[in-house]
């Protein structure tokens, strides 16, 4: 047996992972009662929409400060990446690591991988080896746990802000790069779960249909 | 052949069929690699004894502060709910919402689904909207943020080490055992076994 379920007429339910036979567009699962679906219905169109409007939305969370603090002895306003470099030039290169690759490194990778993950299944006359369709799905793999951890920095600010705000000598605000990074990691993370993993493996399928329509 | 022994895989759709007898204890995708199953002896009965010890911690961590700071006798604590506040009075109401809804809605509906789901089970008996409850529990999982949360959390505490006094609360502790404690929650539950007894009754 080598095929995909959606080439019988079954789909895995994507609650209880049942499998049964999909008649309509409406289908439910005999067993828990959710919509089955051969494929998530409009995933790319959704994916790259929410993928568009995260890398526009890239922009402001980087140019704008993610943190505004103000002592005595004057006041600074820190963007995501001046925040790593102060953390690096004050020797806690550990955090600053940690920082930018939660900050940066996992965004932008995010995006990227998303990125040719849309243009590999959608481009016609891409030709794809077993192997690399195999790179591609892990790629959507690791992106699809990774991408929680962005959500770090906005952790940071919140209880910097929080603790910092009642004394007398300082203050840190949250600046509005804080809206934007977080509506980035939201629509990333949207990105990623209505992207459908299984349109990577389905042009095999119609490989082998074809050979075995010719043999 | 029984549907039953049908498996497709999540992310590649590969039709399989599980017939290794004895079954094994963890079947991944012939193609993608993607993990089909896991199971564990005693997952349910491990799973819910962790809800019970994780709705302990989760009240913990959000009654106690997670950081103090200590600046010329003056003392400041961040609870978590605070740090929505926070935010919420410097006009980052979306931003609060975030943080609220990541770090303590859909830790507290994971845990409540957990519980819904595997109490009756546990006597023999399956839960009003089951289904539901399901997916339910499989949406609050992925958006409870709760391990990025400690990260966060002890970035913060070194940040603030240099500037003042700072002492880590009952709360950073209490969340840095939940965040432990909804792991191995993850790697003991599997859904499988959860379908297949509540099919049984």
């Amino acid at each position: 047996m080598n095929s995909s379920a959606a080439r019988l007429g079954l789909a895995s339910c994507h609650t209880c992972s049942l499998v049964s036979r999909v008649e309509s567009d409406d289908a439910l699962c005999p067993r828990c009662g959710s919509r089955v679906h051969l494929r998530k219905p409009g995933a790319i169109g959704h994916c790259w929409a929410f993928l568009i409007a995260a890398m526009i939305l890239y922009i402001p969370a980087n140019t704008l400060p993610m943190m505004l603090t103000s002592s005595l002895f004057g006041s600074s306003d820190d963007t995501i990446i001046s925040g790593v470099l102060f953390l690096w030039e004050d020797g806690s290169w550990y955090l600053a690591l940690i920082v930018f690759f939660a900050s940066i490194l996992v965004p932008i990778g995010k995006m990227l991988a998303l990125l040719v993950l849309l243009l590999s299944v959608q481009l016609p006359g891409v030709q794809l080896t077993p192997e690399r369709r195999a790179r591609l799905a892990r790629t959507y793999r690791i992106i699809d746990s990774i991408g929680r951890w962005s959500m770090l920095d906005i952790y940071v600010v919140a209880l910097l802000a929080t603790v910092v705000q009642l004394t007398a000598l300082a203050s840190v605000r949250a600046g509005p790069a804080a809206l934007a990074f977080g509506a980035v990691v939201v629509l990333t993370m949207l990105a990623t779960e209505s992207f459908d993993p299984r349109l990577i493996w389905d042009p095999v399928e119609e490989e082998n249909g074809r050979r075995r329509a010719a043999a | 052949m029984n549907r039953a022994e049908l498996l497709a895989c999540p992310e590649c759709d590969l039709l399989q069929s599980d017939s290794a007898m004895p079954r094994p204890r963890k079947a991944l995708c012939a193609r993608c690699g993607a993990i089909l199953y896991q199971r564990h002896d005693l997952g349910l009965e491990r799973t819910l004894a962790l809800t019970v010890a994780a709705l302990v911690l989760f009240t913990i961590a959000n009654a106690f502060p997670i950081v103090s700071l200590e600046l010329q006798g003056e003392r400041t604590d961040a609870t978590l709910v605070g740090a929505v506040s926070t935010l919420w009075s410097q006009n980052m109401q979306l931003v609060g919402l975030l943080v609220a809804f990541t770090a303590i809605a859909m830790p507290l509906l994971e845990i409540a689904a957990l519980a819904w789901l595997l109490f009756p089970l546990r006597y023999g008996r399956k839960a009003p909207f089951f289904g539901d409850a399901y997916a339910t529990l499989q949406f609050a999982q992925r958006l409870s943020l709760v391990d990025v949360f400690v990260l966060g959390a002890l970035v913060s505490y070194v940040k603030l080490d240099h500037l003042a006094e700072v002492q880590a609360g009952a709360g950073l502790w209490a969340f840095a055992g939940l965040m432990l404690v909804m792991a191995t929650i993850d790697s003991n539950f599997d859904p499988r076994d959860l379908w297949e007894q509540a099919s049984a009754l």
